[in-house]
């Protein structure tokens, strides 16, 4: 739980100065230095961390492997780590546009300034997007144009020094790279690119964390990101088909691993397997597969849909991709199914095939219960279950008992990548609004393309920095509590495994009283399955309404 | 502060080319030299930075995707602003160019005592930036008239359209008015938001003040300054067609009001006003949202970057996998006596 008290943080937000609260800053941006202090930052990578994941990947792309602290003034940083930097920055402007063009045509306008929920929550001025992006823009300046080289701080241009390292090092992980400021910039500047390249540079010389490090690289070498062996993992899944059988009295029998020949392969952020609320929404995923007779096959090999390479460099993300499309061609599978996770689809929807694919082994998916073909996942072969559990319902192909969820009063949080890096904003509300009576959406500013981020995505859930996550997250929050005082809401749900965890601790924090859940939960919950015997509680054994006490 | 030092070098530059233009030879450099140099810069550089946006790779296909996608055949999809198509990607960039779209849904925060955050429309900036390019891009057309002969028909219509509502002698452009009203709000608006004004580099105050002196400039000459229209159509009539001929009646201020544009055009390929090319350019918004339906290439794509192999996974855990019941490639060599410690990870080799 974060170390500030809520009620001191509800005065602290919206009276302490700040540029939110009306305050004016007295010095330039240019001339206030980053300060760490503790519950400000994320702890380094550990050495051996960064050792394995160097040793796994061509060139020098993670730095030097050492021990370093975060508040020390000496970073053991390479000696010629400015030269790293800006030939990091060159190499990548000759192989992205967008870095190109994002650098070069902001024209400060602010439309951005107030979209990022980490400003919302802060107001702190580096916080704004534009401003974020600053932060690079200026170097990139001095380094790469003639304006900036000529003219400098009257261009807005600076050089590189430690103190602006660390200002990097500050402000991109205070980005979720959400993409909300994107929506509203007339250029489309996204600076979820800007921060990715910002990161990059910051891994060349070593600089990093080890909430994103350590997963990643438990993810490359077990398969998912907990580190869980094969076995382990198999097990944690298979207990809760007790749990399964405990609510609804029947074993399932479809649930397999690694097995050659299954018609789908099914992925999922690993942490549905083993962490709450995440496993309700896998109980909701096996009884659906159950329920139509799916012929699928999890991995323990690819046992993680989540991509944290993706919040570290390009390298990284196309190598832990690319099991998914190994392990398809190894099992003989037709096509792949995708769980409920944010990141994981936007690496899915818009790197994937390009990355890693052709997947050409694939077949184009077919559902095999209603027979659609799903033409918008003709090349990568990848289908979301919100995508695919909306046609079957569209089909009538579920018996579904919308009372079951008679408990909740729901309300859909539209986690950032699948809203705005793959508009996927239908399917899900399809779904829930047939498997609940009791729905209500957050106001317009703050769902779909305009969603507001858990405030502790790209591997910023980690609990160091809690104090931080719960500002990032007020928007959400405040979305959120608007519909639980006005409408009742008692369950938040969504389509990402992050949200899952990191929406459960801000709803602790700011909203006690209403809980998280995956969609696939509620499609669990309401589906009625044959054989089942009556049931009196939905999958995380609460009672269901009218079955209290 | 920093407002000051934009006005000052804006100033500066107007006591150059009125002092300039007043000593020998100083009217052929501010009316004929400059101008040229500072138009083949503008094309010169203008071009090569496109050209240079252009030709660095799209590695990934990035659109934000503001809308629903096209996805199943009964769910509607917002083409305009989530396309899958070329022709949606095409409206899409109509709508950005022509009628700044994304600004259109700027909204505007407050945080309340609670805490309570507030969200409200907020179009003043899309308005005001709308007024300012177009009254900005009828000016420019209007002039034209200097610099043609025959005068185009379009540029006839455009003064009288301009000029419809006849007030005064010589009659006035509403173009004028609401070009000189929208700049001036958006330096005010700079001035007065904080968070705006905290934002704000000299370089941003620099081609407001620059093209508010041109404004300014212009509208005294039209209905303030007596100046000799004739010789200045002369003059820009001979730049095109190559033979300028400076007449002496043409006085001070038109030198200065032709040296802020000068300096315009030169500074324009090198600074933020290439928004005018790079909006054209942005990944987010001109690529369509189809990178699941159709393969998307990235011409440095590193095939050498391979995952972990599956071999390699299960030879660090194959006995715990048979253990578990988990269906193995390779089964187990029988066992020795003492266990093996699994591997410790992987050897640079293998990637």
């Amino acid at each position: 739980m974060a170390d500030t008290k809520v009620e001191q943080m509800s005065i602290s937000v919206a009276k302490d100065p700040s540029l939110m609260t009306g305050a004016i800053p007295t010095q330039d941006w240019m001339d206030v230095p980053a300060v760490f202090k503790p519950g400000n930052y994320c702890y380094p990578g550990k050495k051996d961390i960064v050792e394995y994941l160097d040793k796994n990947l061509p060139g020098k792309l993670f730095g030097e492997p050492r021990e370093w602290k975060v508040e020390d003034d000496d970073w053991k940083l390479p000696e010629n780590w400015k030269e790293i930097i800006i030939q990091g920055m060159k190499d990548r402007l000759d192989k992205f546009r967008s870095f190109k063009v994002f650098m070069d045509c902001c024209v400060r306008c602010g439309a951005c300034a107030d979209k990022c929920h980490f400003f919302l929550g802060t107001g702190d001025p580096k916080n704004m997007p534009v401003l974020r992006a600053e932060l690079l823009r200026s170097v990139y300046r001095n380094e790469f144009t003639k304006a900036g080289k000529i003219l400098g701080r009257l261009a807005g241009s600076r050089e590189m020094t430690f103190g602006v390292l660390k200002e990097w090092f500050m402000y991109f992980y205070q980005c979720t790279e959400c993409r909300r400021c994107s929506v509203f910039c007339p250029y489309g500047i996204d600076t979820a690119e800007i921060t990715m390249m910002a990161r990059e540079l910051l891994h060349l010389v070593g600089v990093n964390t080890n909430w994103i490090l350590e997963p990643a690289s438990n993810s490359n070498r077990t398969g998912n990101h907990l580190g869980l062996q094969p076995h382990t993992f198999a097990q944690n899944a298979e207990f809760l088909l007790d749990d399964i059988e405990e609510v609804t009295g029947l074993k399932l029998n479809s649930l397999s691993f690694n097995r050659k020949g299954a018609e789908v392969l099914f992925i999922i952020p690993s942490a549905d397997v083993f962490a709450e609320p995440g496993i309700y929404t896998f109980m909701g995923y096996l009884l659906l597969f159950d329920h139509i007779g799916l012929d699928y096959t999890i991995s323990t090999y690819a046992s993680e849909g989540g991509n944290f390479g993706s919040f570290t460099n390009n390298e990284l993300m196309k190598k832990l991709n690319g099991k998914m499309y190994a392990e398809a061609k190894r099992l003989g599978v037709k096509w792949i199914l995708g769980g409920e996770c944010g990141h994981m689809w936007r690496v899915i929807h818009q790197y994937m095939d390009t990355m890693n694919g052709p997947a050409d082994f694939l077949e184009v998916p077919k559902s095999p219960i209603t027979g659609t073909v799903f033409e918008n996942a003709a090349s990568s072969k990848m289908v979301h279950i919100s995508e695919f559990t909306a046609d079957l319902i569209k089909h009538n192909k579920l018996k579904l008992d919308k009372s079951r969820n008679d408990h909740r009063i729901v309300t859909f949080h539209d986690s950032c990548n699948p809203a705005r890096g793959m508009g996927l904003l239908e399917e899900p509300r399809y779904v829930i609004e047939n498997v609940c009576n009791n729905y209500h959406e957050m106001p317009e500013n703050t769902i779909r393309e305009q969603t507001f981020c858990c405030g502790s995505g790209t591997g910023l859930n980690t609990g160091e920095i809690m104090d931080l996550r719960m500002r990032g997250g007020l928007p959400r929050a405040n979305a959120v509590k608007h519909v639980h005082d006005k409408h009742g809401v008692n369950m938040l749900s969504c389509v990402c495994a992050i949200d899952r965890a990191t929406l459960t601790a801000l709803m602790e924090y700011w909203n006690p009283g209403v809980e998280v859940c995956g969609v696939s939960e509620l499609v669990g919950n309401a589906l009625v399955m044959d054989g089942e015997k009556e049931r009196d509680s939905g999958l995380r054994f609460e009672p269901l309404a009218g079955m209290e006490g | 502060m920093k407002v000051l030092q934009a006005l000052g070098i804006v100033l500066a530059l107007m006591l150059l080319a009125y002092v300039g233009a007043a000593v020998p030879g100083g009217r052929t450099l501010f009316g004929v030299v400059l101008p040229y140099l500072g138009f083949a810069v503008f094309i010169i550089f203008f071009i090569a930075k496109v050209m240079d946006w252009a030709r660095s790779p799209v590695p990934f296909r990035i659109p934000t995707t503001a809308g629903q996608a096209n996805s199943l055949p009964w769910i509607k999809q917002n083409k305009l602003d989530c396309p899958s198509t070329t022709s949606g990607v095409i409206g899409r960039m109509l709508l950005e160019v022509f009628l700044f779209r994304s600004l259109f849904k700027n909204t505007r925060a407050e945080i309340h005592e609670g805490p309570k955050l507030a969200y409200g429309s907020s179009k003043f900036l899309w308005l005001f930036g709308l007024l300012f390019h177009y009254s900005f891009l009828t000016i420019v057309l209007r002039h034209l008239r200097l610099f043609t002969d025959p005068v185009p028909g379009f540029v006839h219509i455009l003064e009288f359209a301009d000029g419809f509502m006849q007030v005064g002698a010589p009659v006035l452009y509403q173009t004028d008015i609401v070009f000189l009203g929208a700049l001036t709000f958006l330096l005010l608006r700079r001035l007065l938001l904080p968070n705006i004004r905290y934002i704000s580099l000299p370089a941003d105050y620099f081609p407001l003040l620059l093209i508010l002196g041109i404004g300014i400039t212009g509208v005294l000459m039209r209905y303030v300054v007596r100046v000799d229209v004739i010789s200045i159509k002369m003059l820009a009539n001979g730049l095109v067609t190559g033979k300028p001929f400076v007449a002496d009646t043409i006085s001070g201020i038109f030198f200065i009001h032709m040296f802020l544009i000068t300096v315009l055009l030169t500074y324009f390929p090198f600074s933020k006003l290439m928004h005018m090319g790079g909006v054209f350019l942005s990944p987010t918004r001109n690529l369509a949202n189809n990178s699941r339906m159709v393969r998307h290439v990235n011409p440095w794509n590193d095939p050498s970057i391979k995952p972990h192999s599956y071999a390699g996974y299960e030879d660090e855990f194959r006995e715990f996998m048979v253990d578990a019941g988990l269906p193995v490639e390779k089964e187990p060599e029988p066992k020795p006596a003492e266990e093996e410690a699994p591997a410790e990870g992987e050897t640079k080799s293998e990637s």
